[in-house]
């Protein structure tokens, strides 16, 4: 059973859809959320308490992209730690994306992804390319690139 | 992100076909690091859930939440597409003293840094000028203009700054794009001449 995962938005009203048979009592509270705080649940009940991304090292422009085919199964039942890894590899389907887009489009800590990501990347759904240190960069007609690009911004 | 595909930026790169570069804007707090971002980017807010460290141990007052074990930091984000397959990322790096530790990750890597200064707090910046000398990582200075200040000359801000002659001074407008993009160019430019020199320092040691 995954565990039940944050909602940013209170419910418009009715009874919280949470707390079902099987949830922890107080599943509802998931559904909190603060307007300075933010979410009034701890990021990492997402990741099951874990922290660390089992040994593997996300750099913040590292990109990511999903194995083809790479699929949750209906609200993510397959997945490692739940619904969250399915919206990233709908995410990276196709378009590599950095860790820290990933992290900004799900609204979620950088902790919280990279953790998600080792998962993934364990259970072979995702590849990771390592972002190119600019001293490897092909050649300088990348940063000329760049410059124009800028220019023509 | 939808239309051709790009093939791999270069050679010994085929797994790789785009190309992230990630650029760090650093300054004092209220210097106007959002403003830039925000000016030459298209901005979001990225957040870090950081566990506690010694470092921030001592400041962070977890007194009563015994199962406080982390901090949340948030950063800015922007992103700029030159083009299918080549994205510059701008990183606006924490404001506060307290998430030096941050600094660290953000830097890895990094093709180089804009500190922003305001003249009239100019002792703000210095904490990111040492931090990108220390750890040779290229970067331009750059002085934002605000309103009722005196200007100062690019040669005065550097002679404050004790800079490296070569370190790039310029005037800028945070808050406005050309100026914002003026700045990102200088500092393109600048790394690039860093990192060829570098690359021939290499090639050719004690030359």
């Amino acid at each position: 059973m995954p565990y039940p995962h944050r909602r940013r938005e209170p419910d418009p009203g009715g009874p919280p859809a949470g707390a079902g048979p099987g949830e922890p009592p107080g599943a509802q509270h998931l559904r909190w959320y603060d307007e300075a705080a933010g979410p009034m649940v701890r990021p990492y009940a997402m990741t099951k308490g874990r922290t660390s991304p089992g040994g593997h090292e996300f750099d913040l422009i590292a990109l990511v992209v999903s194995e083809a085919g790479a699929d949750g199964g209906p609200d993510g039942q397959g997945l490692p730690a739940g619904p969250e890894q399915g919206l990233i590899l709908d995410l990276c389907r196709g378009d590599a994306l950095p860790v820290a887009e990933i992290a900004a489009d799900l609204d979620l800590p950088l902790g919280v992804v990279r953790v998600l990501l080792g998962d993934l990347l364990a259970a072979g759904l995702i590849r990771v390319s390592l972002p190119v240190p600019p001293a490897l960069l092909p050649d300088e007609h990348i940063l000329q690139e760049v410059v124009h690009g800028l220019r023509a911004l | 992100m939808d239309s051709v595909r790009c093939e791999p930026a270069g050679p010994g790169h085929p797994d790789s076909p785009v190309l992230a570069l990630k650029i760090l804007v650093a300054g004092g707090f209220g210097v106007g690091k959002t403003t830039l971002v925000g000016s030459v980017s298209e901005i979001r807010p990225l957040r870090t859930e950081e566990r506690l460290t010694e470092a921030g141990r001592d400041v962070d007052d977890t007194g009563g939440v015994e199962q406080k074990s982390t901090t949340t930091v948030a950063m800015d984000f922007g992103r700029i597409t030159i083009r299918e397959g080549l994205s510059v990322y701008l990183f606006g790096t924490p404001g506060q003293d307290r998430f030096w530790f941050l600094w660290d990750e953000l830097a890895r890597g990094a093709l180089g840094a804009v500190v922003l200064a305001d003249t009239r707090r100019l002792t703000d910046c210095f904490p990111a000028v040492d931090f990108f000398e220390h750890r040779g990582i290229p970067f331009v200075v750059a002085v934002n203009r605000f309103a009722g200040t005196r200007e100062h000359t690019p040669e005065e801000v550097s002679r404050a700054l004790d800079l490296d002659p070569d370190t790039p001074v310029v005037l800028c407008d945070a808050r406005t794009r050309s100026s914002g993009k003026r700045v990102l160019i200088d500092l393109v430019e600048h790394a690039g001449k860093v990192h060829a020199a570098r690359l021939l320092a290499d090639v050719a040691p004690g030359a």
